[in-house]
């Protein structure tokens, strides 16, 4: 039930959230959000650390299952129990910890637990890689998406940082998904890995790809993003276009100062320091 | 001024012994250490061991036999460690399945006896993967409850007797024949080297198993059933294990309750040497064999040196310890 004129405009396409709610022992850790990413647009999701970020991202990703509320995508409302079924549904996401395997090669990462077979029939049927198709495919993935890495052969852990978080990035996009979830995508890069990033998640928008990245960055959310979503104590409490912000709104948005939609629902809470969000 | 670069050297360098180690393992061929080893060790057995006959087609034969099992196990093995596992009950599952194969060869012939030794392995190795994962305890504490649990029922299926197996298929099979002149010690073990090599390389099988030993986190995200992969390895190292007991009890036509009760160690030796890390996401299978036929060589010329049975144990702890100092190095 958001009521932002500029996120609900078109239904069709996109991820739509209405009415999330989840809790772990009472305690919600969402409660009522609803929200709209559009193809074509990055939407910075910001909050402070408890605000219920990663439990939103992992119900969209399959990881957790909400207890109330819907996930609609492409019009039609998802049932996701796992990974997969997010995957079949074109989201995917690019976890914190990189989620990439150190010691195979970008290629293997690329195509981790969807590894493309040999055509050739008994063999098919044992599992049997056609290695040189996924490095070919890799090297084209690599290439669209500009990312450089010395080869689709090399090992993940002899690369950068940024070059590895772009291959995650990469591994999400390559498979013309049209949501990507970022989770703090520059949270341990340097400032050269950060662009490279940063330009990299622009680009996938460019694309057509509706992209949500978590970030505690307002500069990010200045520099890239065009919508920003900010939870507090697991509800939403903004949903607008960044031009309409500055990074001081923002912040006041994320330590309670103000909110747009809290008038009559979470009105006590305001009151309290932020100890968890525990409601009755 | 000579004093203090002295002390900062002092302070810094390892000394000379450190130093040397430590080139060696900044070495690019660090990872091949199994092979230059191999190399060596047979070179230089070679022609010390010239007039003792190391270098026959008979002490060939022998050191193939002797390491079949540990080979076998070995090629399984880097499976289970490849997945961040570790299985130290592959030596009591030897035992059991031997034992009970053994009986089961003579009351019901060769074909069906040998299937059943091969299935208690598995079944040995199915019981401890559901248990980690059933239990979430780390397959190192119960593999290590497990041993034990074999090995009583080892004991009891035999009544602590030797059970002689007097089958000539089985023993042609599993023991001392031969196809096409080549001795079915070798086949067995190359049998388990290309299966296992192109299993963990080239499948997706193997695929899932490096990616759960790197990162199980990530391996789950993207949609891999690591509690799947995890079970399969610890099965497939009970299989290995039954299949080593099965080709025991072929070369000495019979099986005891005492068998592979040093295999899980040699085992483990084997297939570090050959690269395969403790800590998961890498694995060598062709390491691990030669880290298999390397320590059978090392044996076989320590003994035909005239060392005693102590002496060639402790040697060849040394040289255990020498050689994961190259093979396993640490990342700072």
């Amino acid at each position: 039930m958001t009521t932002t004129a500029d996120s609900t405009t078109d239904s069709a396409t996109g991820l739509r959230v209405e009415g999330l709610y989840k809790s772990y022992a009472g305690v919600h850790a969402l409660a009522d959000v609803g929200f709209a990413l559009q193809p074509g647009q990055v939407t910075a999701l910001v909050g402070d650390n408890g605000a219920g970020k990663s439990t939103l991202v992992k119900c969209l990703s399959g990881l957790v299952q909400p207890d109330e509320g819907q996930i609609i995508v492409d019009g039609r409302p998802a049932a996701m129990h796992s990974p997969r079924d997010a995957a079949a549904l074109g989201i995917e996401t690019v976890h914190q910890d990189l989620a990439l395997v150190q010691h195979s090669t970008v290629a293997q990462n690329l195509y981790l637990n969807r590894e493309i077979r040999t055509k050739i029939p008994v063999l098919r049927q044992l599992g049997w890689l056609d290695h040189r198709a996924m490095q070919r495919r890799t090297e084209e993935i690599l290439r669209e998406l500009g990312i450089r890495v010395p080869s689709a052969k090399a090992r993940v852990r002899d690369l950068s940082g940024g070059q590895r978080q772009c291959i995650a990035i990469g591994r999400a996009v390559g498979w013309s998904q049209r949501i990507v979830l970022l989770d703090e995508p520059t949270a341990a890069l340097g400032v050269a890995q950060t662009a490279l990033v940063l330009e990299l998640v622009r680009k996938l928008a460019d694309r057509g790809v509706a992209v949500l990245v978590i970030t505690h960055n307002m500069e990010h959310v200045m520099q890239v993003c065009d919508q920003v979503l900010v939870l507090r104590l697991g509800r939403l409490v903004a949903d607008r276009a960044v031009s309409e912000l500055d990074s001081t709104a923002l912040v006041e948005y994320i330590t309670g100062l103000r909110s747009d939609f809290a008038t009559t629902t979470n009105g006590g809470d305001r009151a309290e320091p932020a100890v968890g969000g525990e409601r009755a | 001024m000579s004093t203090q670069q002295v002390l900062e050297r002092a302070g810094t360098a390892p000394g000379p012994l450190g130093e040397a180690v430590a080139r060696l393992r900044r070495a690019p061929w660090s990872g091949a250490a199994v092979y230059v080893g191999f190399v060596l060790v047979f070179a230089y057995f070679a022609i010390t061991l010239a007039d003792r006959g190391f270098l026959t087609g008979h002490n060939f034969l022998t050191i193939l036999q002797q390491t079949a099992p540990i080979t076998v196990m070995a090629c399984a093995t880097v499976f289970v460690l490849s997945a961040a596992e570790i299985d130290l009950s592959i030596g009591a599952v030897v035992a059991l399945s031997a034992v009970v194969g053994a009986q089961a060869v003579n009351a019901f012939g060769a074909p069906v006896g040998a299937a059943v030794g091969f299935a208690v392995g598995v079944l040995a190795g199915l019981l401890n993967g559901t248990l980690v994962v059933a239990l979430r305890v780390p397959s190192f504490l119960i593999t290590l409850g497990t041993t034990e649990l074999f090995a009583g029922a080892t004991e009891i299926f035999s009544h602590l007797q030797d059970i002689p197996v007097s089958n000539v298929g089985f023993a042609t099979i599993f023991g001392s024949g031969a196809f096409a002149s080549l001795p079915v010690a070798l086949l067995w073990s190359v049998a388990a080297l290309v299966v296992a090599h192109l299993t963990l390389r080239w499948t997706a099988f193997g695929q899932r198993v490096l990616a759960t030993g790197d990162n199980r986190i990530s391996a789950r995200a993207v949609g891999i059933n690591t509690s799947r992969v995890r079970i399969a390895v610890l099965a497939v190292s009970g299989g290995a294990a039954g299949l080593a007991g099965l080709i025991y009890t072929g070369q000495i036509q019979g099986a005891i309750y005492t068998l592979g009760v040093n295999d899980m160690l040699a085992t483990l030796a084997a297939v570090v040497i050959g690269g395969t890390t403790l800590r998961g996401g890498y694995g060598s299978v062709v390491g691990a064999f030669v880290g298999s036929i390397l320590m059978g060589v090392i044996r076989n010329g320590l003994l035909l040196a005239g060392l005693t049975a102590s002496q060639q144990t402790l040697v060849t702890g040394l040289i255990i310890v020498l050689a994961v100092a190259i093979s396993q190095r640490e990342k700072a």
